[in-house]
């Protein structure tokens, strides 16, 4: 049985690894994801929120709503935890 | 749970220690427009600084700093500064969370409008993210049983 899951493993990462041969070059300015939008944020940030760190600037403002997603799972994981683990003596 | 260690050296340290990081994670949290920083990382060093305070000292010296209801409330209210803005630029005309609107209730023009929001949510995250850790960290670390009526 051990010996059939590493198969499986070996197969999975085999493929996962034959899926990253067809990916963009690292920091290819011709990739998609550096054409769309990436440009327009490098060159419109300072300008249009006065924020000159424009890793703040998408992370707060241009992705307001993603960050709003992580604070609530940030939240829910505080009060899962007391929820599920505080009790009193 | 833990026992006091009572050792004077840590003590000492630790006491010199923790308002330097509070003062830094502030800094974090304030000047992340203009530096690497930001809501979550300045959380994270503010709460570091409680964490130092729980393993050199007892939950006791934590709690009398950052009691469990104010930090459960604090945990809240930064989720809420953070959606409230959000509704606050819904309720001006604008799109959820498009700070740019926010010109109209503060005397700075559009971009700077847009920095200040952001400003506000940082401090939402900082906030939350602040008291969640601490939160976490007494819970797990003594198993949920401290002294004190669960909130």
């Amino acid at each position: 049985m051990k010996f059939f899951a590493f198969i499986v493993v070996l197969f999975t990462g085999a493929l996962l690894i034959y899926g990253t041969v067809d990916m963009p070059d690292w920091g290819d300015p011709d990739s998609p994801p550096n054409r769309h939008v990436s440009p327009r944020y490098l060159e419109e940030a300072v300008e249009k929120t006065a924020t000159p760190n424009v890793v703040t600037a998408v992370l707060a403002d241009y992705r307001g709503y993603d960050t709003l997603g992580e604070v609530y799972v940030i939240f829910t994981a505080g009060v899962a935890c007391i929820i599920l683990l505080r009790r009193s003596r | 749970m833990k026992e006091r260690l009572e050792d004077i050296i840590i003590e000492t340290i630790c006491r010199l220690l923790v308002p330097p990081i509070q003062l830094f994670a502030l800094y974090v949290i304030a000047h992340g427009h203009y530096s690497p920083g930001g809501g979550f990382q300045g959380g994270c060093i503010l709460a570091a600084s409680f964490i130092l305070m729980f393993i050199a000292f007892d939950i006791g010296e934590v709690k009398k700093r950052m009691r469990e209801k104010l930090n459960t409330i604090l945990c809240a209210t930064g989720v809420l500064i953070y959606a409230g803005i959000g509704v606050i630029c819904l309720i001006l005309g604008a799109n959820f969370l498009d700070y740019g609107i926010l010109d109209k209730i503060l005397p700075v023009y559009t971009a700077k409008a847009r920095a200040l929001g952001s400003l506000g949510i940082e401090i939402g995250v900082g906030l939350a993210v602040t008291s969640v850790m601490i939160s976490i960290f007494l819970n797990i670390a003594t198993a949920g049983e401290h002294e004190g009526e669960p909130e």
